[in-house]
């Protein structure tokens, strides 16, 4: 059991009282920033980018994986207390949680997502330990073809599959690729759309564009649409559940677990699509089914848990490939690059002690979790009260000083100001954020798949044509694509649809 | 999502804003091509592509996208605007708090390196909250020092991240 003993020397990595303090840093921001509204993990973390950048990168993958996780946990507080859900992941969650709330029995909706998303993320990591590492032994014997097939079939996830409108999801990629292209060739050195401005010879930073579109985006989105009376919050005590709660919550448990962590560790996974099934699943195994609808446990039980389960699933992909697919890990992955680590295949190979400590600061983190917001709860509550123009003015404050930091040069706050008002566009119309940081973080890598393919067959076409892996995601690339087609002529033949009274969301945590 | 909220985002039947968006695209996917004409072509053997093919492929796909987009609008397609906790979609647009917003956060890339992070951070923090609707400049403003301080202290002082100390240089 190799990995075993792997694990063991990363929990010897991370328990030291400095790395513990980071956890636990980690984790507070975390649910701080997942209560808040308008502000969550992916622009936190990149906001934190040019501090982490001179830590070392064993600490600030723990900061990151703590705030990861507990933006989790601090979303489905707010779905549960505040009707409205920060993040397409905890939709679900607000259906029968803030049912339960509005009830009375906000304690257990709180209790039985803490503890299931702690079950859920405990199995989830314990997954990463085992499929992560045949993950990535097997990605070492992939070529360049392979690897660009698999980033195509991740484009195909993240804007077909998860978003409600492909060619809205399709526009947002081609932007963020475009924006990923800004600057000088690797190859050539010649300058790309850089309009002859020194400043974009080195391209656009990733850390500009993710707080542009998340935290500048979104201040000016709510701005233009602030709700002038701020949200009931439904006041809340200690969290606790009874006999009957217990029981009605565990199954729905493992069943979210099981469900949630495949859906992540895919390249084209995500949240949604796992805690819409157990939502479906949970009403049809009810035992209450009558409940379901005004504040049934099993409906917050195991979508909580299918949302953790898939959080920690998107962690196999990034760390055995180099391949995100959630906004978080896209901006974790750009840190690594900023550490100077190469992510992808050859990561375990190279940092295993990074990596590991990593997975072991996850266990940590998330019993961190539970201990935290179980006691807690109605602390996290109060952050809800929080003045709505101080709140925004904070996360434009936090924005700009953040981007300045990059590369000290007010050319970038102006570049922040144009990505800040793309992203308001993109909040108008409807079109899905992840694409686009996907695409910005992932075309570079996809070009110089693509132009590796070639080199090899000098320039013929046929280069791009792999073995059975490529050709295994480009028919899963087609299905991806051609799967409304078939759903509608499923539909045509069984005359309408089980998941009827939810609809899905396309936008990201932010 | 559980929430009623109207039909298609308020906006009458057809969205034709998003005309507006479509267009974008093609001013988008018409520069990238322009400005890949513009790269001389170079290839050698252990590059055989070059830097061309990729943003000629991106040029054409975004023009393809924007022209499927505005079929999509044309059949009545609509993207849905996206909701939040503290997002009212039954109001139209503020433009006057955005507008204010801009201003507030230009003056800060304006003056954030002659006057400094703390004073142009602040200005940024209070005039903001002045957008949004704060009334109470003191506390607006005390806050928006104290956070500009703050920060300033903690990161660029205790973490060395740059932030320009402007005008204040000596003093703090």
């Amino acid at each position: 059991m190799d990995n075993i003993t792997s694990l063991i020397g990363g929990f010897g990595d991370v328990l030291s009282p400095m790395n513990l303090l980071i956890a636990l840093l980690g984790v507070t921001v975390g649910t701080a920033v997942g209560v808040l509204p308008g502000i969550g993990p992916a622009m936190t973390v990149a906001l934190l980018l040019p501090i982490a950048q001179d830590l070392e990168p064993v600490q600030g993958l723990i900061l990151f994986a703590g705030i990861f996780y507990g933006g989790m946990y601090g979303g489905s507080t707010t779905s549960i207390l505040l009707n409205t859900p920060g993040e397409s992941s905890s939709v679900v969650t607000a259906i029968e949680g803030n049912k339960m709330a509005k009830a009375g029995r906000a304690a257990q909706a709180l209790a039985t997502s803490a503890i299931g998303s702690f079950i859920a993320g405990t199995i989830g990591t314990l997954g990463i330990v085992f499929l992560m590492p045949q993950v990535a032994k097997f990605a070492i014997s992939l070529g360049a073809p392979e690897y660009l097939a698999i980033i195509l079939l991740t484009f195909t996830g993240v804007t077909a599959v998860l978003g409600a409108s492909r060619i809205r999801g399709l526009a947002s990629l081609l932007v963020g690729l475009t924006i990923g292209l800004v600057g000088i060739d690797f190859v050539t050195g010649q300058q790309r759309l850089t309009g002859g401005l020194p400043q974009l010879a080195d391209g656009i930073d990733v850390v500009v564009v993710a707080v542009g579109i998340f935290a500048v985006g979104e201040a000016l989105w709510v701005a233009a649409h602030l709700r002038r009376k701020a949200g009931e919050v439904i006041p809340v005590g200690r969290p606790w559940m009874g006999r009957s709660d217990w029981s009605r919550s565990w199954k729905p448990w493992l069943r979210g677990t099981v469900l949630g962590f495949p859906f992540g560790a895919l390249p084209a996974g995500g949240a949604e699509i796992p805690t819409l099934l157990s939502y479906t699943a949970e009403k049809k195994l009810s035992k209450h089914p009558e409940e379901f609808g005004h504040g049934a446990i099993e409906g917050v039980a195991g979508p909580e848990a299918a949302n953790n389960a898939s959080a920690a699933g998107t962690l196999v992909p990034l760390l055995a490939m180099g391949l995100p697919t959630n906004a978080t890990a896209a901006i974790m992955l750009f840190a690594l690059q900023g550490w100077g680590i190469e992510p992808g295949p050859l990561l375990l190979t190279k940092e295993p002690a990074l990596v590991w400590a990593l997975v072991a600061s996850l266990f940590v983190g998330n019993t961190m979790l539970l201990l935290l917001n179980l006691p807690l709860a109605p602390a996290w509550a109060k952050l809800l009260q929080i003045p709505r123009p101080y709140l925004y003015a904070g996360i434009l404050f936090f924005a700009s000083m953040g981007a300045y930091a990059v590369n000290s040069q007010p050319f970038d706050l102006w570049l922040l100001l144009v990505l800040g008002l793309l992203g308001f566009a993109m909040r108008r119309f409807g079109l899905p954020v992840l694409p686009l940081i996907v695409g910005v973080i992932l075309g570079p890598l996809v070009e110089r798949q693509g132009r590796r393919s070639l080199q090899l067959t000098g320039g013929d076409i046929s280069g791009l044509v792999g073995g059975p892996v490529a050709w295994f995601c480009y028919v899963l690339i087609v299905l991806a694509l051609a799967w409304p087609l078939v759903a509608k002529l499923v539909k045509a033949r069984r005359g309408g649809s089980d998941l009827h009274d939810v609809e899905t969301k396309t936008e990201v945590s932010v | 999502m559980s929430q009623q909220h109207p039909e298609n985002t308020g906006h009458g039947t057809k969205d034709r804003a998003q005309y507006g968006l479509c267009a974008g695209l093609v001013l988008l996917g018409a520069y990238v091509l322009f400005d890949a004409s513009r790269i001389g072509a170079v290839s050698s053997s252990n590059d055989p592509v070059g830097p061309k093919p990729m943003p000629i492929l991106l040029g054409v796909l975004l023009l393809v996208v924007a022209v499927l987009y505005a079929m999509d609008v044309a059949r009545g397609g609509s993207g849905e605007a996206e909701e939040g906790e503290d997002v009212d979609l039954s109001t139209s647009v503020d433009w006057r708090t955005i507008g204010l917003l801009i201003a507030s956060f230009a003056l800060n890339a304006v003056l954030i390196e002659p006057l400094g992070w703390v004073i142009s951070g602040a200005l940024l923090f209070w005039g903001s909250a002045f957008a949004l609707g704060n009334r109470h400049h003191v506390r607006g403003l005390a806050a928006g020092v104290a956070l500009s301080l703050i920060t300033f202290y903690v990161f660029a002082i205790g973490l060395g991240v740059n932030l320009p100390a402007g005008i204040l240089q000596g003093i703090l």
